[in-house]
C-alpha cells in the first residue's frame, strides 16, 4: 500500500508528520514531505498511516494500492 | 555530442499543414473519413507508433484501448488550450486545418465508443469553429454532434485534469489524480482528452495508413511535428518536421538565427536548456541527455549575448505567477524558488545561492496535483547546468554572456 497526499486539499496542518514523523518530514512551509519520494508504507507502519490518514483534518491523506 | 550517434532522419516537411485552407480544399485533397472500427483505430494508431502531441508523448493507442475498455459511455475531448506562451502550433492548426482536427476527433470517439464528443480550445477559435461544426453536420461528416468550450488563457489550462474540471463546470484547475481521467473523467464518464495536433495525425493514419505516417520521423519516433520556432529568428513560426530533424534545419527554416546563438530552449517553458548545435536531432531519445524532450515543439532560440539565467528567471517568475493557487509546495515553493534564481541572474550573490536553487527545485518536484513543480524545476535545473559558467561568473559578480567573455 501507499500513502496518497491530495495537494488540493491539503494546507499543511501537520497532523500527519506528527503521527508518522517514520514516513513524513515537512517542507519549509510545513507541508508533508515524502521521505523516500514515493509513499510505499512497510508492513510495520500500517497501523500508523491509517490512524494519520483518518485523522487528517483535511481528509487529504489516502491510501491507495498502486 | 558524440552520445547523439544515431543519424537523424527527421526533415521539414509539411503533412498537417499541407494543402489549401477550407472545407471544400479539404475534401478535395483527403476525401471523407473511411469508415473504421474501435479495433481497426486503436490497431492503426499502434502500428503507426503515434504519440502525444501535447508534451507528455504518451502512446496514443494504449490511451484509446483503456478507455474503450473502461466500460460505461465514454467521452472525448480535443484539447486546444494552448498556455504554453512559447507554443502557437495548435492555434495555427485550428486556423489552417480544423477539419483534420475534427476528422481525428470523430475518429477517437469510434475507437472509445464515445457518446459525447467536446472540443476545448481558446475563446478566439470558437466563432470559426462554430460555422464549421454546421458545415460539416450538413455534409453529414460528423457523427457525434461536438460541444465547443472556451479555454482560458493561463499556463495550466490545458493540463488534462484541468480540462475535464473545466467542461465539468469547476473551473479550469488541475486536480488530484486518486482517481485518473480515463476512469472517471467528464461527468463522471471515462474520458480521453487528447491534443489537437495528435487528432490530426489520426485523421491523416486513417487515410493514408500506419506505414506512410512511419516514413517520417525516426524508427523510434515515426512522424512528424509541429515546432513553433521563436526567439533570435529571422521569420518566428511554425514549423512542421519529423522527429530527428537536426535542430539547425529548424532554425534555419524559421529564416536562421539573428546573431550567434548561446543555447535554445526545447520543449517549453516545462522544458530544458540544450546546446545551440545545429547537427543535434531533435528526438526524445537525443534531448534526453541534455534533461530535455521536444514535448509540444517549443523552440526558444537564445541569443549569445543574453544572459540564459536571467532569461530562465524570467520564466520562473512567469510559471510562479501562473501556479493554480491550490497546492502549498507549488503556491511557496514555485515563488522561491524563482526569487532564488532571480537573485543569481541579477548576481546578488550569497553563500549556498547555487545549491539553494537546486534543492528548492528537488523539493517542489513530485508535489502537486499536476507536473507545473515538476516542468518549472526541471526547467531551473536544465539552466543550472547549461549555463554552469555563468553561475559561477555570477557568484563573482559577473556576466559572461552580457559582457561578452564567452
Amino acid at each position: 500500500m501507499r500513502l496518497h497526499i491530495d495537494w488540493t486539499a491539503c494546507d499543511g496542518r501537520g497532523v500527519c508528520t506528527e503521527l508518522l514523523e517514520e514516513m513524513l518530514t515537512e517542507d519549509d512551509w510545513g507541508y508533508p514531505v515524502l521521505r523516500d519520494g514515493k509513499g510505499e508504507i512497510p508492513r510495520a507502519l500500517d497501523g500508523a498511516a491509517r490512524r494519520a490518514v483518518d485523522r487528517c483534518p483535511r481528509l487529504a491523506l489516502k491510501l491507495t494500492q498502486q | 555530442m558524440t552520445s547523439v550517434a544515431e543519424a537523424p532522419t527527421g526533415r521539414v516537411e509539411q503533412r498537417l499543414l499541407d494543402g489549401e485552407v477550407g472545407l471544400d480544399a479539404h475534401l478535395a485533397r483527403h476525401g471523407r473519413l473511411p469508415i473504421l472500427d474501435s479495433s481497426q483505430i486503436i490497431g492503426m494508431a499502434r502500428d503507426a507508433g503515434l504519440t502525444g502531441r501535447g508534451g507528455a508523448g504518451f502512446p496514443v493507442w494504449r490511451k484509446l484501448s483503456a478507455v474503450a475498455q473502461a466500460g460505461g459511455a465514454a467521452v472525448v475531448v480535443a484539447n486546444a488550450a494552448e498556455g504554453e506562451p512559447a507554443s502557437r502550433k495548435d492555434r495555427a492548426l485550428l486556423a489552417y486545418q480544423p477539419n483534420l482536427v475534427l476528422d481525428g476527433l470523430q475518429l477517437a470517439a469510434a475507437a472509445t465508443r464515445a457518446k459525447a464528443a467536446h472540443l476545448y480550445a481558446p475563446k478566439a477559435a470558437l466563432p470559426a469553429l462554430r460555422r464549421l461544426l454546421v458545415a460539416r453536420r450538413t455534409a453529414g461528416l460528423d457523427r457525434l454532434e461536438v460541444t465547443l468550450h472556451a479555454a482560458p488563457d493561463a499556463f495550466v489550462s490545458g493540463e488534462e485534469s484541468a480540462v475535464v474540471s473545466a467542461i465539468n463546470g469547476t473551473g479550469a484547475v488541475p486536480a488530484d489524480k486518486r482517481i485518473r481521467i480515463i476512469q472517471a473523467g467528464v461527468g463522471g464518464a471515462p474520458t480521453l482528452v487528447q491534443n489537437v495536433e495528435t487528432l490530426a495525425h489520426l485523421a491523416l493514419i486513417a487515410r493514408y495508413g500506419a506505414g506512410w505516417f512511419l516514413t517520417a520521423g525516426t524508427a523510434d519516433e515515426p512522424g512528424t511535428f509541429l515546432a513553433t520556432v521563436s526567439g533570435a529568428v529571422r521569420r518566428p513560426g511554425v514549423i512542421e518536421a519529423g522527429y530527428g530533424v537536426p535542430l539547425g534545419d529548424l532554425i534555419a527554416a524559421a529564416g536562421g538565427a539573428t546573431m550567434p546563438l548561446q543555447a535554445v530552449l526545447i520543449g517549453g517553458y516545462h522544458g530544458g536548456w540544450v546546446p545551440a548545435d545545429p547537427a543535434l536531432p531533435v528526438s526524445r531519445r537525443a534531448l534526453e541527455p541534455f534533461g530535455a524532450s521536444p514535448g509540444a515543439g517549443v523552440v526558444v532560440a537564445l541569443p549569445a549575448n543574453a544572459c540564459g539565467l536571467g532569461e530562465t528567471a524570467r520564466i520562473a517568475g512567469y510559471l510562479a505567477d501562473q501556479v493554480a493557487g491550490q497546492c502549498g509546495p507549488c503556491i511557496n515553493g514555485l515563488p522561491r524558488m524563482a526569487a532564488t534564481l532571480a537573485d543569481l541572474a541579477a548576481r546578488r550573490p550569497r553563500p549556498g545561492l547555487p545549491a539553494e536553487v537546486e534543492r528548492l527545485a528537488r523539493l517542489v518536484s513530485g508535489r502537486g496535483a499536476c507536473r507545473h513543480p515538476d516542468g518549472t524545476a526541471r526547467l531551473v535545473l536544465s539552466a543550472m547546468r547549461a549555463f554552469e559558467a555563468d553561475v559561477v561568473a555570477h557568484l563573482h559578480g559577473r556576466c559572461l554572456a552580457t559582457e561578452g567573455h564567452r
